[in-house]
């Protein structure tokens, strides 16, 4: 942690010799790390993002996962037991969500900007692959962000945004065990007097790396040849685990 | 300790899997059955996605019950026959249980199937092992009662190529043990069970086979049916989880050695009763857990892209 802090102050300073952007109304943001590496240890990460405002305003920051097609399942009671009834297919779901603001979100973007840059839950603009009505989509869209929000995927709360004096911000993200691979959107906004000024975005890859991607890559590509490996791996493991036994 | 399974995508506590796979494998050193019957529905209870538990257990299958079958063969307790025999069934029938295993994601039932399934299946043989074996044990009791014929003629015995399996000491057609292997190699596929809690009691009531070969020979099927499962899933679905598999057979083959040897020293009625008991209350819970209200009323998939 220390290191990061080190490396974020000396950014800052870096970016006070130069001025930092030409815009009058820029902001300058970045994550202490790119990539989130998934190991065999993995038990969820977080990541610090910090940066610099040019002149006053609030800071808003969205992190959004790779988008994914999603079916909602409601489940239904048939014949006395709890079955998959009706279901909605949505297109484009991000994978993860998660906003982060230095007030809250309401007091400070109206929301029509908020739509526009699709800032909190009820911006994500679900679209439906399905046929359902608009009433339908609606209550299994709020289903869909109840149910990623359990699962930690969706950030229940708006994350705080701490201000160091008048420019300096930082936060810190935090992902869950279960985060879904792929490449993130994180998005920080400048806003001033409820509309965003100006925008920032940055990648970040969430992996697996090591043993895992290995396996789990292996396992896409060469299904056939990973589904023979699995069996003579078992059927190996069967016959050294016997071996102690052979005298008794 | 945590350890992160790449395809179930979840991390978990590596001693619980391997207490899992210990427990587990010693049930199957004992009865025969894999233990797959036990290990799907507890590997979904701590998290593992359903279709992931199935297809894994599976490849756990092949390697505890490898491991069996040669403990038993040291006995002699294997008919290999017998277990060709019902091996021919076996691949037939995981094929088209895989396909419709496929077919069923795709609508997005496969849970509910796999816990209906389950219900049925357990709760008729737990029924089933349980009467018969309590009266067994009864009249042993009493002495001097009439003793039973060897077994009935029916039906079974009119159907056409009668083969002899002289270790079993039977001679019936080879339709009997071709048909229960179909059935078992779907319910292979879709339950990612070994099918080892039906086939054991098929092998007893319906072939009438001597009780002690049966363990052996049940085994000895399902590591072929497991193999096939295993390979097809990994193929089709892509849902084998080698990491998971791995932690849970280090478990579950010493687990098995041990079983085995307990399960020399108990007598085959006493087994009978232990594993319809066994059988009855995962059927019990299982059955519960469909007819309460869930927690939540929503699920969520997502499309592998």
């Amino acid at each position: 942690m220390s290191r990061r802090s080190r490396l974020a102050l000396l950014l800052f300073a870096a970016l006070a010799c130069t001025g930092g952007p030409a815009r009058a109304d820029g902001v300058v943001a970045d994550l202490s790390s790119h990539l989130i590496a998934i190991t065999t240890g993995f038990t969820g990460a977080s990541v610090v993002l910090f940066g610099a405002t040019e002149g006053r305003g609030d800071i808003i920051t969205v992190v959004r996962g790779p988008e994914r097609e999603m079916t909602v399942w409601r489940k239904g009671k048939v014949a006395g037991i709890w079955v998959n009834a009706e279901a909605v297919v949505f297109g484009n779901v991000p994978s993860f969500y998660a906003v982060a603001a230095s007030r809250p979100v309401d007091e400070i973007i109206a929301p029509g900007p908020a739509a526009l840059y699709r800032i909190g839950t009820g911006n994500l603009r679900l679209q439906t692959k399905s046929p359902a009505t608009p009433d339908e989509a609606a209550r299994f869209g709020a289903a869909l962000v109840t149910e990623q929000k359990r699962e930690g995927l969706f950030a229940a709360d708006p994350l705080k945004i701490a201000f160091l004096g008048e420019r300096l911000f930082r936060t810190t993200i935090g992902f869950p065990a279960n985060v879904p691979t792929g490449t993130y959107i994180v998005e920080v906004f400048l806003v001033r007097d409820r509309d965003v000024v100006s925008g920032q975005t940055t990648p970040l890859v969430v992996s697996k790396v090591g043993l895992d991607a290995a396996v789990s890559d292996f396992a896409t590509r060469q299904s056939a040849a990973y589904g023979a490996i699995a069996v003579v791996t078992a059927v190996v493991a069967g016959w050294l685990a016997s071996l102690p036994f052979r005298s008794v | 300790m945590d350890i992160y399974l790449p395809i179930a995508e979840v991390s978990l506590d590596v001693f619980v899997l391997l207490g899992l796979g210990a427990a587990v494998g010693f049930l199957s050193g004992v009865f025969g059955v894999g233990g797959g019957f036990l290990l799907t529905p507890l590997l979904i209870f701590i998290g593992v996605p359903a279709p992931v538990a199935v297809a894994s257990s599976a490849n756990q299958l092949v390697g505890a019950s490898l491991s069996g079958v040669i403990a038993h063969w040291r006995r002699g307790n294997v008919d290999f026959k017998m277990g060709f025999v019902l091996l021919v069934g076996g691949l037939a029938g995981s094929v088209f249980g895989v396909w419709l295993f496929t077919w069923l994601k795709r609508l997005g039932q496969i849970e509910l199937t796999i816990s209906v399934c389950y219900v049925v299946l357990l709760g008729t043989l737990g029924f089933l092992m349980g009467f018969e074996s309590v009266r067994a044990l009864l009249r042993q009791r009493r002495p001097g009662g009439a003793r039973r014929k060897l077994h009935q003629h029916n039906w079974m015995h009119g159907l056409p190529l009668k083969t002899r399996f002289r270790r079993s000491k039977l001679y019936i057609s080879a339709l009997l043990p071709i048909g229960l292997g179909v059935a078992v190699g779907i319910l292979s596929a879709i339950l990612g069970v070994g099918g080892g809690f039906v086939l054991v009691p098929a092998m007893i009531y319906m072939l009438g086979m001597p009780t002690q070969v049966v363990p052996g020979t049940s085994l000895l099927q399902i590591i072929f049916v497991a193999a096939n499962v295993t390979f097809l899933q990994a193929y089709t679905n892509r849902t084998v989880d080698a990491v998971l598999t791995l932690v849970l057979l280090l478990g579950g083959v010493l687990g098995a050695q041990f079983g085995t040897r307990f399960g020399m020293r108990l007598r085959g009625e006493q087994l009978r009763f232990l594993l319809a008991l066994m059988v009855l209350a995962v059927a019990a819970k299982l059955a519960h857990d469909l007819t309460i209200r869930p927690p939540s009323l929503w699920v969520i998939s997502t499309e592998q892209t």
